[in-house]
């Protein structure tokens, strides 16, 4: 309904709102700086492995390098070891984050403590610890010939690939741990109070109480694992394990010593395609894992 | 099926400090004992006693007829709920109140065999429906209020019929009025359950009142007082128990011949060997029991507060430097502060304690609430 009443018209200021700066404006220079100092050398990988060195492109660095013997044993030690040492550190880890966490002993505190220094040291110390321990002239061969007479120990695994597994075992059990013991400290004692006054006894309050509640740390720990072993090289280097031949090592003999660039970046390649293969379906798997965890709690 | 529970000079101590201190105390098959105490009074450590979480440095745990003192807990057939409920968040309603029954088989603590799985169905059904959560079973801890948590860990802890339920402070995680409600179903759920033995860990004396056959009264680690909540709440025999167990004012007087005297008035409340005349003691009278008005035994003081409860006020009296507290009916004309009042009660509602060094426990002299 009009009304007849003339209103004045009034000007207003609206002040300017401030302009805001385009998502991927922000996003370019992390972006590039990605690009210079990781994108564009995995690029000349890719590329290195597709010039062989008579010039032009093809891919019959691949073919070579597949039809060789060191190499599909490279890529077997290579899948075998990771998987070997993922589920070692898997079943380690999660006994001793157990202990640590539910079973009250002096000196508990301290060890989960020390579990976060361990994961600063460098692969190959622990590897020449091990040396010092169960090298042919180490401690245990020593207190064995020391004992018996022997002229030497029985100990003489580490050049193996047992010597690796327990080498990586060893060095990557707390990478497992750690997510673990923040796992635990989130359950309710209570829980496990209650769990064991209902008749539950310790095996049964692990298995249906205690690891649902950690599974999604238990994945977490097992796919950083899996990766760090797939691309580990100082491990197998120190151990001098001659008849243990990995991708990465591989990868260094091709380059390094044989100066065959082509046929190491094929390697590179399948390593890196391995991982991310591997890593994909483990993320597929704990995923599935994580997203019924989430559903329920 | 004898059940109840006994403790015999059970002591508990944790790197040397006592929290328990030689409980000899005795719940009788079918009753409810409410543990009321403090924080730190040591009631909860009495209770993880019997389920097996503490081990006494001293004394025995009887189960019925059983010593369970060095039984590991898982068989020590009893069941026990928390206040903070305990659910196993990843498993469904239905599989939680489950759980007991896998564990120990469907004959309950010392049952040997695996129950069959249309066995620990039935009894799953049966619990739920006791505690009125048979429409939840397919829902996860997550999907349900506080209070219908707390009615799946109580349907979880009666799932494996146990001679004894624990419950620890069960309510007090709960809002005033699903308290007031779980309260009436606990009430109701142990007349249905007449031969279960309860222990009940609380600081809540209303509902220990409410639910209570007996009350056990703790403090720094002893029992301090046991009896019926008529007995504690009428004719309490300390200072700490009228203090503790409901609201009372706690006025220092000395005994006289026939009497008591406070402050030059004397009252005709039998001192009955609370203490020899002349000697100073305790008078104890609840804030209902006191009148406004001349009556017997009179005290005359000045109004220093005045609170509207609804249908009750509250006035708060200065009696020659002592306060004094009266609940009366509502009134239409309010002293104001200032107001000289006079009060009074019946000798019957009152209670001569023996005096104590120093005020003991929550009012110290003093009526709260």
């Amino acid at each position: 309904m009009a009304s007849g009443v003339r209103l004045p018209l009034v000007r207003v200021a609206v002040p300017a709102r401030p302009r805001r700066i385009p998502a991927w404006v922000l996003a370019l220079p992390p972006v590039a700086a990605l690009g210079v100092v990781f994108l564009h050398p995995l690029a000349l990988v890719l590329w290195q492995s597709v010039s062989p060195d008579g010039g032009g492109h093809s891919f019959s660095a691949y073919g070579e390098v597949f039809a060789q013997a060191a190499f599909r044993d490279a890529l077997r030690n290579t899948v075998l070891i990771a998987a070997g040492s993922t589920a070692g550190s898997l079943l380690l880890g999660f006994a001793l984050a157990l202990v640590i966490a539910f079973v009250p002993f002096p000196g508990g505190k301290a060890i989960g403590r020390f579990i976060d220094v361990f994961l600063s040291f460098p692969s190959f110390l622990i590897t020449l610890a091990l040396l010092f321990v169960y090298g042919t002239a180490g401690i245990a061969n020593g207190l064995w010939t020391g004992a018996t007479g022997a002229a030497a120990g029985p100990f003489d695994f580490l050049h193996t690939p047992w010597g690796v597994l327990l080498a990586e075992i060893t060095y990557f059990t707390p990478f497992v741990m750690r997510p673990l013991l923040g796992a635990f400290a989130q359950i309710d004692p209570a829980q496990l109070d209650v769990a064991a006054s209902l008749g539950a006894r310790a095996p049964r309050i692990v298995r249906q109480v205690i690891l649902p509640e950690a599974l999604p740390s238990l994945a977490a720990g097992g796919s950083l694992v899996l990766v760090m072993c797939l691309n580990e090289f100082g491990i197998v280097l120190f151990t001098g394990a001659k008849e243990v031949t990995t991708l990465p090592v591989l990868v260094y003999g091709k380059a390094i010593l044989d100066g065959d660039y082509a046929g190491a970046c094929v390697v590179a390649v399948v390593n890196i395609a391995l991982s991310l293969a591997l890593y994909g379906l483990y993320r597929t798997l704990t995923h599935r894992i994580d997203g019924a965890h989430r559903a329920r709690t | 099926m004898n059940t109840g529970i006994r403790f015999d000079g059970v002591s508990v101590a944790y790197g040397g400090n006592i929290v328990l201190d030689a409980l000899d105390l005795t719940v009788e098959p079918g009753e409810v004992m409410a543990l009321l105490g403090p924080s730190g009074s040591g009631k909860t450590t009495a209770l993880r006693a019997v389920a097996g979480f503490v081990q006494p440095v001293a004394g025995r745990v009887f189960i019925g007829d059983r010593d369970v003192t060095d039984l590991p807990p898982h068989r020590r057939g009893v069941g026990m709920v928390v206040q903070q409920y305990a659910l196993f968040p990843h498993m469904r309603v239905d599989a939680n109140v489950a759980f007991g029954l896998k564990a120990r088989g469907v004959h309950g603590a010392h049952g040997a065999r695996k129950a069959p799985r249309d066995e620990i169905a039935a009894r799953v059904t049966e619990a739920l429906e006791m505690t009125g959560m048979s429409a939840y079973a397919r829902r996860y801890p997550r999907e349900l209020s506080g209070g219908q948590q707390q009615r799946v860990a109580i349907a979880r802890a009666l799932a494996v019929r146990p001679g004894v339920l624990l419950l620890d402070e069960p309510l007090s995680a709960l809002d005033a009025q699903l308290r007031s409600g779980m309260l009436a179903e606990l009430a109701r759920l142990h007349r249905d359950l007449p031969d279960v033995s309860m222990l009940y860990v609380t600081h809540d004396q209303i509902e220990a009142l409410t639910l209570a056959d007996r009350i056990a009264l703790m403090d720094r680690a002893r029992l301090q007082d046991c009896g019926t909540p008529q007995d504690l709440y009428r004719r309490p025999r300390t200072e700490f128990t009228a203090s503790f167990v409901g609201n009372a004012n706690l006025l220092p007087v000395t005994v006289t011949g026939d009497g008591v005297r406070l402050a030059g008035a004397v009252l005709d409340v039998p001192a009955a060997g609370a203490a020899a005349p002349g000697d100073p003691a305790t008078l104890c009278v609840r804030p209902h029991a006191i009148g406004l008005g001349e009556g017997p035994n009179a005290l005359r003081g000045t109004v220093t507060e005045v609170q509207w409860r609804g249908a009750t006020h509250r006035l708060c009296v200065d009696v020659a430097g002592h306060r004094v507290t009266a609940d009366v009916r509502e009134l239409h004309e309010t002293s104001s502060l200032g107001t000289e009042v006079t009060l009074h009660f019946a000798a019957r509602d009152a209670v001569v304690l023996p005096a104590t060094a120093a005020p003991v426990g929550p009012g110290g002299g003093a009526a709260h609430g």
